[in-house]
């Protein structure tokens, strides 16, 4: 096994090298640095093999707090190049054996990190999550046609009722979820749609019902952000998270 | 309508995009980060955590 690996954040121009602040550092603390070959570079750091080696990663990535320590460090280092230099960031835990393997890839994806990189420059990305309102659940009211009916066939009639609030609640929701994302994608360059998150995760009661990611000029952020903000529906609640490095549009185009 | 702060990350908002989003490369040391299994397996330990770090 080799000695040590190399930890991959993020692809961006050669310039990289350059600004990088002396200091930082990433994953498992160590000292961020630039491997660059022609007109791009990579921002990588050595990494232990015993932490990221192929059988250490699996186990790792069941390690919640191994999970986040990582996450989180990945994207400090991703946040704070991106500051300077338009980056396209790398999925976690993308890890090569040595500089060279490093260089080598830079050199066969060229074109595709270029490509990357005019696509997202000048740009950001925000998140959008929507989450439908609790509703009360109201027993229908006994209707004064009721007692013209038996028991049985009243409360037969008040279920249905019920059924039919509850779906008609649940179309408004997800008719909301639809206005919501097309009125964010008319402010912004491309949108991302990820499933929505678990209850238990997304830290809500609420079921989730829109959880997307859009690509936003940077001219044009004041603007989406007043778009989607002031946009209001009495059947869901939204929430704006950014800005993002663009991690959701970063994708390299199949050569 | 809320504006959640940047410094206030939610872990699984950073997770949706760390490990579904992000350029896609065959690293030397392979791990399939790019299929669904390794996301359910991140969420499942994050399921299984979850509680914890409520309880804190």
């Amino acid at each position: 096994m080799a000695d040590v690996l190399v930890y991959l954040y993020a692809v961006g121009g050669a310039e990289l090298a350059e600004s990088v602040a002396p200091g930082l550092t990433g994953v498992d603390g160590a000292p961020v640095r630039v491997v660059v070959d022609g007109r791009v570079g990579a921002v990588v750091s050595t990494v232990d093999p015993l932490h990221f080696g192929e059988d250490a990663l699996q186990r790792n990535l069941e390690d919640l707090t191994w999970l986040a320590e990582t996450a989180r460090a990945h994207h400090a280092v991703v946040d704070a190049v991106s500051q300077r230099h338009p980056v396209a960031p790398l999925r976690m835990a993308t890890v090569y054996l040595d500089d060279d393997n490093v260089r080598a890839l830079l050199r066969r994806k060229n074109t595709a990190f270029t490509a990357v990189l005019d696509r997202i420059r000048g740009r950001r990305e925000w998140g959008v999550k929507a989450f439908a309102r609790l509703q009360p659940d109201v027993e229908p009211d006994r209707g004064a046609g009721d007692a013209d009916l038996g028991p049985g066939a009243a409360y037969l009639l008040r279920k249905r009722i019920s059924r039919e609030r509850s779906a008609r609640a649940q179309q408004n929701v997800e008719d909301a979820a639809a206005e919501l994302h097309e009125t964010s994608s008319a402010v912004a360059v491309a949108s991302h749609l990820y499933p929505p998150q678990d209850p238990q995760l997304s830290g809500r009661q609420e079921h989730m019902v829109l959880n997307a990611a859009y690509l936003v000029g940077e001219t044009d952020a004041a603007a989406f952000l007043d778009t989607v903000q002031t946009w209001y529906s009495p059947h869901i609640d939204h929430e704006v998270t950014g800005p993002w490095v663009p991690y959701s549009f970063a994708t390299l185009e199949e050569s | 309508m809320t504006l959640a702060r940047n410094d206030d990350l939610h872990l699984v908002d950073l997770l949706d995009r760390l490990l579904a989003g992000g350029v896609v490369l065959t690293g030397d040391v392979t791990i399939s980060l790019a299929g669904v299994d390794l996301v359910q397996i991140s969420l499942r330990a994050l399921i299984s955590s979850v509680s914890t770090l409520v309880d804190e």
